[in-house]
Formats: structure tokens, C-alpha cells, sequence
């Protein structure tokens, strides 16, 4: 018996609402949107933890420059807090390198982590899923069920095409999915919302792609600053599939 | 204190096999503890009676039996085995205590000692595993 799997609902039960951020696609922004979305969630009050859980190509970190802290042992793991965000990643332990992990190896770690990371209590834990449906979605799913799943694509028929079979999966299981969001859009590109209109997903908005982010990486507080940032954050205050008012701030 | 954790998830895990096996007490709890993890015994024991004392009504009885495992790896490539005693002097102690939090960040820091790949499984004594429960119905 694997003794790890009965303790992961008591280290998430502090835990109000885990937002997943997931996509079909590697490279659409899925850890730039879930590590923004921490940010502004911080910086609105909430008590806000961030979750990398792309073991093979963690870059929540870089994102927003997170170097140089571990978590503190505790009967378990306590993540450190950057920007008043509770963080927790594989790099503390893989450092810089690579971690060249198959699916029973990717899964251990994901349930070892779960067992032994002690959350306490947060409003949001937000989950930076890897691309696609394989193992880490798949024990998202299995092991934290309180997840709600925040899907994102690019304007291109082969990102969209990959994230309406993630969608299709999670409807078949009767996930909540609190919708779909728009990434990197140009004023050449075609519509997204029109293409998801009948596929019983709310359309969450586009963040226009923003050529002056890149020169934000690494620094959280010049992120929340770009207009993609800006933009995310309408978009969050102004989508009631967030149910921001169900999470006290005070 | 990492072991608290795990001690914890062993004590949770008894419980609710009680509970489904309808046991009125248990009298054994049989761990196997896996030597990658290179989980501190004594931490990990002490850990499990903090746990079990506020229990004591369903546990008061119960032996805990740990048996340690030794643990080896089969690389997936060129299928040589070998054993986590003889990969142990590559890791220095930072990554040693890295493989103590997750043993699969093992495939980071250690290589087949044949044809140097990354791609090797754990055959045997990754980390904490229930072996088995006892109790009276």
C-alpha cells in the first residue's frame, strides 16, 4: 500500500480553491499566465500559493526570478513565501538540471510531493500544469479534487485543435472547467471565440501578445506591470466563472 | 522533519484500512522503508508515536515493524543493474538530501554506471511502502 496517497486531501484541506492552468500546447503561456494570475491574486489580498507542476520544464521560477530560497522542513515541507506567494517547485531539488523523468517517475514525484508539501491555508493554489493530457493532468485530476481547470490556447487551429480534446476529457468527466482564455492574439489572427461557440465552454477573453514582456521575465513586480498583466487581471475581475467574491480577501 | 510527513500518511493509511477491513483494533503495521529515501529511522519512529498517542484507543496495541530495503536500479537501455550502494559516493550531500525529498530526482544526478544513461528505473527500495496491516476484527 502507498501510504502517500491518503494524506494529500488533509495537506490540501486548508486549501480553498486550486485553479489548474492547462493547455494541449507546450509554449502558448500556460506558466506565464499561472504565475501572473499568483501575482495578482497576491497583490488583491488573497492568500495565494503557486504549484510548478511541469517537472520536465519548470519555468515558473524564471518567470518571476525566484532563485536562492528552499522550503523549510516542518513535519513535512513548508514552501518559502516570494512576493507573498507560497512557491513550490521541482527546481529546489533538481536544481539546474535536467530531470529526464518518465510517467511512473513523473507521477512518484507528483504524489510525493503532494504528501509532503504543507500548504496551511490558502484562497488559491495555483497549478502550472505541463502541455497535454498525460500524467501530471491525469493525477491533477485523481489526487486534487477540489481543481478547477482554466484552459488556454493561441489563436492557431493546432493549439486549438489540441486544447477542445483536453476540454472534451475534462466535460466527459465532469470536471469544472472555469473556461477558455486567449493568449498571444495579433490583429491578423482568426477568431477563437467563434470557433468554441456550441462547445459549452465559457470564452474567458484574449490577451493580446505583448512584445515588451519578455524584457519582464525574472522580476514579478515589472511583470504585473505589462500590459498582459493588465490585462489578465480585467479579465479575472470581470469573469464571474472566477467566483472571486466565494473567496474572502479580508 | 520530512519524516513527520510520511509518518503521518503511514498512521492515515492504517486507519482507513481498519476502517474498511472493520477492524476494532490494530496490532501490526508492517513498513517497508525503502534505502533511496534514506528516510532517519529514529525521526521516522518517533514521529510515528507522536501521531499514533492521540489514536491510542484503535493503535495502543499495534507494532510497528520497519524492514529496510535495499535499494538497486535496472538502466531501461542497456539493462544493467547495480545497486544505490554503489551510486551513493557519485551524489554529494546536497544532492543526496535532494533524493531524500523525491527519490526520482535520482535520474538528475545519477547515470548508468554501463552505457551512462539517464533512463533507469528503481526495481527495488524507493521509499516508504505499507507491506502489510493486522488487526482484530
Amino acid at each position: 500500500m502507498d501510504p502517500r496517497l491518503e494524506v494529500i486531501d488533509k495537506r490540501l484541506s486548508g486549501v480553498k480553491r486550486v485553479l489548474a492552468v492547462t493547455g494541449g500546447k507546450g509554449g502558448i503561456g500556460k506558466s506565464l499566465v499561472a504565475s501572473t494570475l499568483a501575482m495578482i491574486l497576491s497583490q488583491l489580498n488573497y492568500k495565494v500559493g503557486l504549484l510548478d507542476l511541469d517537472f520536465s520544464g519548470p519555468s515558473t521560477d524564471l518567470i518571476l526570478g525566484i532563485e536562492g530560497v528552499y522550503p523549510q522542513e516542518e513535519k513535512g515541507i513548508i514552501p518559502p513565501e516570494i512576493y507573498g506567494i507560497k512557491f513550490m517547485s521541482v527546481i529546489y531539488y533538481a536544481e539546474d538540471n535536467p530531470a529526464p523523468l518518465r510517467g511512473i517517475d513523473i507521477s512518484n514525484a507528483l504524489v510525493e510531493l503532494l504528501a509532503i508539501t504543507q500548504w496551511g491555508s490558502l484562497d488559491f493554489l495555483i497549478v502550472d500544469m505541463p502541455p497535454g493530457i498525460g500524467d501530471a493532468t491525469l493525477d491533477t485530476i485523481r489526487l486534487m479534487k477540489k481543481a478547477e481547470f482554466l484552459a488556454l490556447t493561441i489563436p492557431s487551429k493546432v493549439a486549438l485543435g489540441t486544447v477542445k480534446k483536453m476540454l472534451s476529457i475534462l466535460q466527459e468527466l465532469n470536471l469544472p472547467i472555469i473556461g477558455l482564455l486567449e493568449n498571444m492574439r495579433s490583429r491578423k489572427s482568426p477568431s477563437v471565440e467563434e470557433k468554441i461557440i456550441g462547445f459549452g465552454v465559457p470564452y474567458l477573453g484574449a490577451i493580446d501578445f505583448d512584445e515588451n514582456l519578455e524584457s519582464s521575465l525574472g522580476n514579478g513586480d515589472r511583470l504585473l506591470e505589462t500590459a498582459f498583466a493588465h490585462r489578465l487581471r480585467d479579465i479575472l475581475l470581470g469573469t464571474p466563472q472566477f467566483k472571486l467574491s466565494a473567496v474572502s480577501n479580508i | 522533519m520530512h519524516e513527520w510527513a510520511l509518518a503521518e500518511a503511514v498512521v492515515s493509511t492504517a486507519l482507513k484500512a481498519a476502517k474498511e477491513g472493520q477492524l476494532r483494533e490494530i496490532t501490526k503495521i508492517k513498513v517497508k522503508m525503502g534505502e533511496l529515501q534514506q528516510i532517519d529511522r529514529g525521526v521516522f519512529t518517533s514521529a510515528l508515536q507522536e501521531i499514533i498517542l492521540p489514536q491510542e484507543e484503535m493503535l495502543k496495541n499495534a507494532q510497528i515493524e520497519i524492514e529496510a530495503e535495499k535499494a538497486a536500479f535496472q538502466c531501461r537501455v542497456c539493462g544493467h543493474e547495480w545497486t544505490y550502494a554503489e551510486a551513493k559516493d557519485q551524489l554529494d550531500e546536497e544532492e543526496s538530501e535532494s533524493i531524500h525529498f523525491i527519490p526520482e530526482i535520482s535520474h538528475c544526478y545519477l547515470r548508468c554506471p554501463q552505457c551512462k544513461s539517464p533512463d533507469f528505473k528503481v526495481i527495488r527500495g524507493r521509499g516508504v511502502w505499507i507491506d502489510s496491516i493486522e488487526g482484530e476484527q
